[in-house]
């Protein structure tokens, strides 16, 4: 029925045209009479002319400005060909003919006016240049909507790709924004823009001036442009003045001699330097019986002897004159290199020098904050995967090389609790003790089963956990595959703690940080305060004699080797959250713990952490040096740790009279 | 010296000849020569071809594999040193001639294909040419500084001794010379090993990384096929492990040999005796990490390819087990604790072994192999010490005169043990 209505609409206006072409202009919406305005330079839609219409529109402060601009660069505005009226459209299906008819709606009011047939109408494209120049043009509507959404968004979008013409619009807005937030965010874009494209000099410097102490990267990106340098060349020595930034010497690090003599050939002072590919070209050219330039080719097997050729080849005007490389140092040495700021003003370079030295100078002591939290975070995991080796290793002298596989043990037990309970705090929450119960429980066994028959034997203790550790590993590779498994880490552990744009640490670390103080506290307090501690004690000092004093030392090793046994479990969550989960997770882990252990000194809970921390920091701090290289950083700590021990065999803090004979 | 003079069929000052003092070693060499030519009868190179030149491979590199393990019976099973390291300096070994071999091909390669350029190459542009070949796959086209003398068979040949000699004589100096002993020195020995085959794991090591060398199995210059040039590697390797053997069972014999498994029971005794204990563990520890160098410069020519994980700390713990299975203490064990693991290793490893099904499991053995060697190295440390090599002493009614019958394994807490039950 619509359908039927709308093709007798159309009808009508195709028969009535010149109604609507007695429409005279001043019965037009206000909008239409400004696109009419305009018309001419609307319709050749050309980037380079159609500013002065989008302009108009846009400062016109009608209220279908906005609605103008947005569909007319979503490419649905459509002029009418007859009259050259623009409506914005609709498709509205086909008539009985299979025409394709269009919705016609009003720009001013957004009311529908009639339906007619397409190929009566010209649709508006603009291209990708000119919809640019509109959706600038559109930030000033969406910096006053009244949605504080819309208003963020179109800042980002500022932020991302700025143009000088939103300082303007930016500066129109600012007094009128009531979110706070906002404002604050208005404000800094603002003096950014300042920064960027404003005219006055003073301005700029201002704005630089008024970051000072400023860590953002916004800040940086902004004044970096400014300090920008070009290289240049001058004959003889560097002129003074104009900016110069520094005089560089060829064959230095900041300008290679090769570099140096490109330029020269590109501001046409020297000639090109003919490549070995080429030279060798040119001599294979010039081949004639078996000889160039009157040497044996044979003989051409040195780079010597093919200079000499060809120097032969210029001279009887074969081939072009070319520098050779020894040539390049000689002409290089008449010049002088030097950069130059491309800024224009000197001010404001000085003013963003400034500003950018004072910027590294706080960006070094904030990474340095960083690089210590990293470090911080690197010894907490340490400690945590070396915790539980300290009691079986430290107290009990058991040399646990299975105690990686108890880490693994732990993390897949997390992974298992995972796919049974969905949520993951719930899983994490269960998972905890969990993998205590189980890494205790496989501790208990092989203590009972392999250890207390090795107890005087140390070496072969190694040697026969060492075959338990393979064992474990080819057994998790059988059950679990060998793809890494996930463990997820809840959405509140989920983000980072960020002090600023430098200083940030995620939250797991800070975590597996507390975890370790934790885990230190309960050491402490089970070892020092309680009955069980103090029967550790006893049974590691003076087996007999304890067993005497009605310990049962066999009872006591199977608990405390659980016990570090268990915690390895626990590590093995916290591990497993920030790592993946392989069979080879704990042989990662092995080798640096003993470090740890052995670092710190054997039997005691503080040298563990000392150990840890002093491996942490050191491994960090190395890989400051050298960041792209971790492996390096392994090597060298491992290097170093050797070293170490040769002065002090016995560990950061030894123990001292018969505990350490024990 | 009490032993050659209470010895009248010598008389005084004379000792007997030293196979006749050892006859296993006579017996084992006889073995070795007797195994050596007879798969030289049935090899397809030389022989029969009954023996596939793939399982000649094997062979080979088994036989180099029995020489470091008798580097580690006499590092571990006669001085006491449970060395994690060992395997770090068979890979040194290797690379060292594996620079060579990859050098000489690469030049050979390069020359011919530049031999049809117009005009003959400089120097400069072959030795450019061969870098980037080589180094093409970790992104660089120059050689560093440790290939200096790659170009050199007779200098590569040098580093395969001087290189891990020189790295077991630091680290030894280091270590011995503060008395880390027991656990601790095998810790220690084990971070070694990480930090070299992490260190080789770096792109820029200069070692092609984590790609390690290839080709190795191609001797450049010998157009030979593989069949011929694998049983010139197992004669060398059976020449190694025989003059190995016998070297080795010459040190642990006489009065040094004394001395060392003095160590091994009680280091503090011997130490007052005025005996150097340093000096004795760093010989011992450099003798045999030179003898691991030139079992591995043999052993990857045959394997033809090595890379930083095979040198992981994981090998070396390997090492040990082949030492313990075999039975510390005496040469033959080692040789026959790396023989026969490492065999039924590649038997089972390499899917040859039928599955076992349970019917509601089916045991793979590739998946099963290393659960059941760990277990199996667990039971023969808690229960047969001696290892396999103990099985001789039935045969022979061996007894430790030296430890009062109670043989517990050479280890430190061993004796402490058993002075305890005195």
């Amino acid at each position: 029925m619509t359908r039927l209505l709308r093709l007798l609409a159309a009808c009508l206006f195709a028969l009535l045209p010149a109604a609507a072409m007695a429409q005279d202009t001043d019965d037009l919406s206000e909008i239409q009479a400004l696109l009419q305005e305009h018309r001419e330079i609307i319709e050749k839609s050309s980037r380079r002319t159609i500013g002065p219409a989008i302009d108009a529109i846009a400062a016109s402060g009608l209220p279908a400005a906005q609605d103008v601009l947005e569909r007319w660069q979503a490419r649905e505005m459509w002029q009418r060909t007859d009259d050259g009226l623009f409506f914005f459209t609709e498709e509205a299906g086909e008539d009985a003919n299979g025409e394709d008819l269009l919705t016609l709606f009003d720009i001013a009011t957004g009311e529908e006016v009639g339906t007619v047939l397409e190929d009566d109408m010209d649709q508006l494209k603009p291209n990708s240049g000119i919809r640019a120049m509109m959706g600038a043009a559109l930030v000033r509507f969406q910096l006053t909507d009244p949605n504080d959404r819309v208003r963020n968004r179109a800042l980002t979008a500022i932020e991302r790709d700025a143009q000088d013409s939103h300082l303007a619009t930016l500066r129109s807005v600012i007094a009128e924004e009531t979110n706070p937030a906002i404002a604050a965010r208005m404000a800094r874009l603002e003096r950014l823009l300042t920064i960027r494209f404003g005219e006055d000099d003073a301005e700029r410097i201002e704005a630089i001036e008024s970051f000072s102490g400023d860590l953002g990267v916004d800040l940086r990106a902004t004044l970096n442009p400014l300090v920008q340098t070009e290289l240049r060349v001058a004959e003889g020595e560097a002129p003074e003045g104009e900016d110069v930034a520094r005089v560089l010497r060829p064959g230095s690090e900041a300008l290679s001699k090769a570099d140096a003599y490109t330029l020269l050939v590109r501001e046409e002072l020297a000639p090109p330097l003919i490549s070995g590919d080429d030279q060798k070209a040119a001599l294979v050219a010039n081949i004639i019986d078996g000889q160039v330039a009157g040497i044996q080719v044979a003989d051409l097997n040195t780079d010597d002897a093919r200079d000499l050729a060809y120097a032969e080849l210029v001279r009887q005007g074969a081939v072009e004159a070319a520098a050779t490389e020894d040539e390049i140092d000689e002409i290089i040495d008449g010049y002088a290199f030097y950069e130059v700021y491309t800024a224009t003003s000197p001010e404001v370079v000085a003013a963003a020098l400034g500003a950018l030295r004072s910027i590294d100078t706080k960006v070094a002591v904030n990474q340095f904050l960083d690089l210590t939290l990293d470090a911080l975070s690197l010894a907490s995991i340490y400690f945590l995967a070396a915790i539980g080796l300290a009691i079986t290793f430290g107290v009990m002298r058991v040399i646990n090389m299975a105690h990686g596989e108890f880490i693994m043990m732990g993390a897949y037990t997390g992974y298992v609790v995972q796919q049974i309970i969905p949520n993951y705090t719930a899983s994490i929450a269960v998972a905890i003790p969990l993998a205590f119960v189980v890494t205790f429980a496989a501790g208990v066994a092989m203590e009972r089963l392999v250890i207390r028959w090795l107890y005087h034997r140390p070496l072969e203790t190694l040697l026969a956990t060492f075959g338990i550790s393979i064992a474990l590993q080819q057994l998790a590779k059988n059950i679990f595959g060998t793809q890494a498994r996930p463990l997820t880490s809840p959405d509140w552990l989920g983000g980072a703690l960020v002090f600023n744009d430098v200083v940030s640490i995620s939250y797991i670390r800070v975590a597996i940080f507390v975890l370790a103080l934790i885990f230190l506290g309960v050491f402490l307090f089970i070892m020092n305060r309680t009955r069980v501690g103090l029967e550790v004690r006893a049974v590691t000092q003076n087996p007999r004699m304890a067993a005497s004093m009605g310990i049962n030392p066999d009872k006591i090793n199977m608990l405390t080797f659980g016990l570090g046994s268990g915690i390895a479990g626990i590590a093995g969550v916290a591990i497993g959250l920030y790592a993946q989960v392989t069979s080879e997770l704990g042989q990662g882990y092995i080798v640096q713990s003993f470090m740890t252990v052995v670092v710190g000194g054997v039997g005691n809970i503080w040298g563990t952490l000392l150990g840890a921390t002093l491996i942490g920091f050191l491994q960090k701090f190395i890989e400051w040096f050298n960041p792209s290289n971790t492996l390096a950083a392994q090597t060298y700590m491992i290097i170093f740790i050797i070293i170490f021990i040769q002065f002090r065999p016995r560990g950061l803090i030894a123990l001292k009279g018969r505990a350490a004979e024990a | 010296m009490t032993a050659t003079t209470t010895n009248p069929a010598f008389g005084p000052g004379r000792r007997k000849p030293f196979v006749m003092r050892n006859p296993s070693v006579l017996v084992f060499l006889a073995c070795l020569a007797i195994f050596t030519v007879g798969v030289t009868i049935l090899s397809e190179g030389f022989g029969i071809g009954v023996i596939s030149t793939s399982f000649i491979k094997t062979l080979g590199k088994t036989l180099c594999l029995c020489l470091i393990a008798v580097a580690m019976d006499v590092v571990w099973g006669y001085t006491g040193i449970l060395s994690l390291g060992h395997f770090a300096f068979f890979g040194l070994g290797g690379y060292a001639i594996g620079m060579w071999l990859m050098y000489e091909r690469t030049r050979l390669i390069v020359a011919e294909s530049m031999s049809n350029a117009a005009l003959p190459p400089t120097p400069e542009e072959i030795s450019s040419g061969i870098a980037t070949q080589i180094f093409g796959v970790v992104g660089a086209s120059e050689f560093p500084p440790i290939w200096a003398f790659a170009h050199s068979l007779p200098l590569q040949l040098l580093a395969v001794v001087l290189v891990p000699g020189l790295l077991a004589l630091v680290f030894g100096w280091l270590a011995f010379r503060s008395r880390v002993t027991g656990v601790y020195l095998s810790i220690l020995t084990q971070a070694m090993t990480l930090a070299l085959s992490l260190y080789l794991f770096q792109n820029d090591s200069g070692l092609r990384g984590n790609n390690g060398l290839s080709g190795l199995q191609n001797l450049p210059g010998v157009t030979a096929s593989q069949d011929i040039v694998s049983m010139w590697f197992l004669w060398a390797s059976a020449f190694a492990l025989g003059a190995g053997y016998l070297l080795c069972a010459w040190v642990v014999s006489g009065k040094f040999g004394s001395v060392i498994r003095g160590i091994r029971d009680d280091e503090a005794r011997v130490r007052f005796l005025g005996y150097s204990v340093e000096g004795y563990k760093l010989f011992v520890f450099t003798f045999t990490a030179v003898i691991a160098g030139i079992a591995g410069a043999l052993y990857y020519p045959q394997a033809g390819i090595i890379n930083p994980a095979e040198i992981a700390p994981i090998a070396s713990i390997y090492l040990a087990v082949w030492v313990a299975i075999g039975g510390r203490g005496r040469l033959y064990g080692a040789v026959i604790g790396a023989a026969f693991v490492s065999l039924v290793s590649t038997y089972f490893t390499g899917g040859q072994a039928p599955s076992i099904n349970l019917g509601f499991y089916t045991i793979n053995w590739v998946d099963w192999w290393l659960i059941l060697l760990g277990l199996t190295f667990v039971l023969v440390t808690l229960f047969f010490p001696k290892g396999i090599g103990g099985l001789f002493d039935l045969i022979t009614d061996r007894r430790s005169p030296d430890r009062h019958g109670a043989d517990l394994g050479p280890d430190q807490g061993a004796l402490r043990e058993k002075e305890a039950e005195e």
